[in-house]
């Protein structure tokens, strides 16, 4: 009896993680999956009822925004943060000797709650004491800065904020990217009398394809997850001009007692996630087997 | 008296891959047994299956006459030094010693004593309250055999412990682990792919190769009489010479001939093996082939050989040629004459000589 | 995309080099603002009058200091009827976080310690499932989780969310783990096994003695989730066992009365502070955490 708990304290030890993942993640998403093909409203029912859940996410206007919504931001978001977060990162990498300091500047926000950045977001961004008022004060009487309440524009306020969150995270990885760039080609380079530009855009950059991979991960894995952001900032307003499939989800399941919407949301955001983290982390994880 | 330790028939697979296949050996007490062969070979897998860290897939293993096949490791009296050392980073070298007999609850003066007769032994006292990160390679290396012979165990194991180190202190550790090995007279196996430590260190030499045992022996016979072309060409540096050759019937001998690019064939006389197939490979040692002006009288054979390249080495000068489609090595004296691009008079000893099959690679003579 | 104008070539003259360097410096300022403007503005805004705050500008210094806001941002701010500030709130934070972070590392721990060196048949299958659940929207597992905390009993309270966190925690502390550990010689284990140590044996006083870097990373970073989590903690809550998080938000948008915007930044601040330290303090460790899950390991 000793002798076998000692040969199995390994998988002893794992059993209790293990079964949390199965239930906890796994029977959750299985029990999500099904629960958004039946007419469940107010209560779970546990009947199955075909796609008509995932048909009044076709029809609905609300929805349909929050896709929107999503494309718009995560494309915004992803290409900027990460343009935004190589160019930073050039610029340290030209022997600053405040570096220390800038770096911890510009990496400070991610250490923040997304209801933080939201909150001082919209205190910069209100339009009768914010940016506005201060602009006009100097003189500029006609200046206008109300995005925050403009459906047009509202979307484009999420899309700085989360900038400003985490682009300083995109800095910290391609900053590390660079520096892991062998020193002896670029040694070579210079040498052979290859400008520092070209030395960057012909051999570092691209040897840092992991990276840019790895940070593309990161930050669409954020976009679809945003969710404290919208909240803080335009609690999906106005109207609902700013919702995304997040807060869609989370309207539906905990104001409007539509746990069926709320599944079927839940589920395209997980697809959208699969889609995206499922060949990389395949990748990743057969590259560590060899 | 029974054998210290005993392997048979063991077989180990991972999944559908067989590593190692159908092992049988066995060492008496006191023997030194060196596992040898290249990288792949399943020496190390052989060694972890000995230590019971890898479980074996069939077969039986006895350490001290007692099956020890399912036994875990701390119950098999057996120590084991490692090739990174495997000291315990966080412990001072006192505390990496004596971990083992303190989980064993041994008590503190036994502690204490072995801990003094061991450092004393490896003088390594100076050392005893720092940390590994704080030694250099060849303290590491002391400390690790420290560990190894406080457990004053039944069998000693090695996996490659020498081959972190830098040339030099590697052939010092050698001559420290043979004398440590003549001293206490202990059992241990002994994992290398370095021919030449296999060779001064065993009393008993395996060597493997893809997961099979190719000749167990001792030095002299493993050198001497390899039992196939791969351990011909293995073991011994530089490498016998193995060269494709045509044999006939020739009165009470054999004759031998060894075709050359741009000259007349090179034909030897053998008297001593007339049992040969019309074509084999001839294995001959290259200080078999030696500067005809210094070799012994008896027992050789000259021929003139165009010399390609010349390499001094000190107390030999080794002389590269091309025989029978082969570069074949001679070792010549350091002063010899010979020079690249000339002919020089060569003498061939075949009072060593192997013969090998050339389709099955095995020995003939 | 990358000829950018402070390319240096070495045919460059000495001025046009300083040049370079002044409009390297001037740049990298300029970002450096742009990171810092919204706390200088929520630190001034933090310490106005709610009078000065509507004449005044957003960026300008306050006219005379007064901690009015902050008072009321700690203890008199309304989060809907309730009107205690964050202060309560702060406590619950603390502690779900403090037991969640524990908790979950110590079971990360264990974790990455058999992955990476007990490996055995299934050991990479259950890492892999385990990686993956680190990437799920947990809008996917809040509909069940609401209804299992209901039938265990311990939904909408501090038990609750330190028990939602711990379980989605692990993935990441075990990844932690999992890539530290991994870089250490399975040799080890084998000579202490040969020693005569067992699994905990060994963990304690081999691999644990040798795991500090890689504690404080796992430590900072699940504190900073939890503290700064949003999703669970609005879910699972109820009226006093919310997290600072909600109750900020709760604060900023309640609509009885004025609003105040200095005892929103006030409040918002004091829900900051916590990770903001922790940053400050332990800043390599955090950079760590964050690339740790995106960076091979």
């Amino acid at each position: 009896m000793i002798r076998w708990l000692q040969d199995n304290m390994p998988k002893i030890v794992l059993a209790p993680s293990f079964i949390a993942v199965m239930v906890f993640v796994y029977g959750f998403i299985a029990w999500t999956a099904w629960v958004s093909l039946t007419r469940s409203r107010l209560m779970p029912r546990y009947e199955f009822d075909s796609l008509i859940q995932y048909e009044r996410l076709a029809d609905s206007p609300r929805f349909e925004t929050a896709m929107v919504n999503l494309a718009i931001f995560g494309t915004l978001f992803i290409v900027i943060a990460m343009a935004l977060g190589l160019l930073l990162a050039i610029l340290l990498d030209q022997k600053i000797r405040t570096e220390g300091a800038i770096r911890t500047i510009y990496l400070y926000p991610m250490a923040l709650s997304m209801i933080v950045t939201g909150t001082a977001w919209k205190w910069i961004l209100n339009p009768e004491l914010g940016i506005e008022a201060t602009v006009k004060g100097w003189g500029f009487a006609n200046f206008e800065f109300n995005w925050l309440v403009d459906p047009d524009m509202a979307i484009y306020t999420v899309v700085l904020a989360a900038v400003w969150q985490s682009s300083g995270f995109v800095m910290a990885l391609f900053l590390a990217g660079l520096r892991s760039v062998d020193e002896e080609i670029i040694k070579a380079a210079q040498v052979d009398g290859i400008p520092t530009w070209r030395v960057y855009s012909a051999i570092i950059i691209p040897s840092m394809a992991p990276i840019f991979l790895s940070a593309f991960i990161v930050l669409a894995h954020l976009a679809i997850k945003a969710f404290d952001l919208v909240i803080a900032l335009t609690g999906g307003g106005p109207g609902y001009a700013t919702d995304l499939p997040a807060t869609y989800m989370y309207a539906m399941a905990f104001s409007r007692g539509d746990i069926g919407q709320a599944a079927s949301s839940a589920m395209v955001m997980m697809l959208v996630v699969f889609t995206i983290v499922v060949p990389y982390l395949y990748s990743e994880l057969r590259t560590k087997n060899d | 008296m029974s054998p210290i330790l005993e392997v048979k028939n063991l077989y180990k697979n991972y999944g559908s891959i067989e590593v190692l296949k159908d092992i049988n050996v066995s060492i008496e007490e006191g023997d030194f047994l060196v596992l040898v062969g290249p990288s792949g070979c399943g020496k190390s897998t052989l060694l972890n299956c000995i230590a019971g860290l890898e479980p074996i897939s069939a077969g039986d293993l006895f350490i001290g006459g007692q099956n020890m096949t399912n036994v875990s490791p701390k119950d098999r009296d057996i120590a084991m030094v490692f090739q990174s050392y495997a000291l315990y980073p966080t412990m001072t070298v006192a505390k990496n010693i004596t971990f083992g007999m303190k989980v064993r609850g041994i008590d503190q003066a036994t502690q204490d004593a072995k801990l003094k007769h061991v450092s004393t032994q490896l003088q390594i006292e100076p050392l005893l309250h720092r940390k590994p990160g704080q030694l250099s390679g060849g303290q590491r290396q002391r400390v690790a055999m420290g560990r190894a012979l406080v457990r004053d165990p039944k069998l000693f194991l090695f996996d490659e412990p020498l081959s972190n180190l830098d040339a030099k202190l590697r052939v010092e550790m050698r001559t420290e682990i043979k004398a440590l090995h003549q001293r206490l007279g202990a059992s241990m196996v002994y994992v290398t792919h370095d021919q030449i430590e296999a060779m001064t260190l065993a009393t008993k030499i395996v060597v493997m190769k893809g997961g099979i045992i190719q000749q167990i022996g001792t030095p002299a016979e493993i050198y001497n009489r390899p039992a196939n072309l791969f351990v011909a060409d293995f073991m011994g540096s530089p490498a016998m010479n193995l060269i494709p050759a045509k044999t006939k019937a020739n009165g009470k001998g054999m004759q031998i001939e060894i075709t050359r690019k741009d000259a007349d064939p090179i034909v030897l006389k053998d008297t001593r093996n007339t049992d040969l197939p019309e074509n084999v490979i001839i294995g001959v040692r290259p200080e078999d082939i030696v500067d005809a002006a210094l070799a012994r009288a008896d027992d050789t054979q000259q021929a003139d050989c165009l010399i390609d390249i010349v390499e001094p080495a000190g107390a030999d000068t080794f002389a590269v040629m091309q025989l029978g489609g082969k570069h074949v090595t001679a070792r010549l004296h350091a002063e010899t004459t010979a020079a690249a691009g000339t002919e020089q008079r060569l003498a061939f000893d075949l009072g060593k000589v192997s013969y090998f099959e050339p389709e099955t690679g095995l020995r003939l003579n | 995309m990358t000829d950018r104008p402070y390319a240096q070539t070495r045919t460059q003259s000495p001025t046009t080099k300083l040049v370079l360097r002044f409009i390297l410096y001037i740049l990298l300022g300029v970002f450096a603002l742009f990171y810092l403007m919204p706390l200088f503005v929520m630190i001034t805004t933090s310490l106005k009058s709610l009078d000065e705050i509507r004449t005044g500008d957003l960026i300008s210094l306050p006219r005379e200091i007064t901690f009015d806001a902050w008072r009321t941002a700690w203890s008199g701010a309304c989060t809907g009827i309730q009107c205690e500030g964050v202060r309560p709130y702060f406590l619950n934070s603390l502690l779900i976080a403090i037991p969640a972070v524990l908790i979950s590392t110590i079971i990360g721990a264990l974790n990455g310690y058999v992955v990476a060196q007990w490996k055995f048949k299934g050991a990479n299958i259950f890492f892999a499932l385990l990686l993956f659940g680190c990437f799920i929207p947990f809008q996917v597992v809040l509909l069940p989780m609401a209804i299992v905390l209901g039938k265990l009993g311990i939904s909408g309270t501090i038990t609750g969310l330190i028990f939602v966190h711990v379980i989605y925690g692990i993935g990441f502390t075990t990844l932690f783990f999992r890539n530290y550990y991994v870089s250490i010689p399975s040799e080890l284990t084998k000579a202490a096994m040969i020693d005569g140590a067992g699994f905990f044996r060994i963990f304690w006083s081999i691999f644990l003695p040798l795991s500090l870097p890689i504690i404080v990373v796992s430590v900072i970073w699940q504190f900073t989730q939890i503290w700064n989590d949003f999703l669970f903690g609005v879910s699972f809550s109820q009226a006093g066992t919310q997290p600072v998080t909600v109750a900020l938000n709760n604060i900023v948008n309640s609509t009885t009365g004025v609003k105040e915007y200095n005892v929103d930044m006030a409040a918002a601040i004091i829900a900051a502070l916590p990770t903001l330290l922790v940053y400050v303090v332990a800043g390599k460790y955090f950079i760590r955490g964050l690339t740790a899950g995106s960076v091979k390991g």
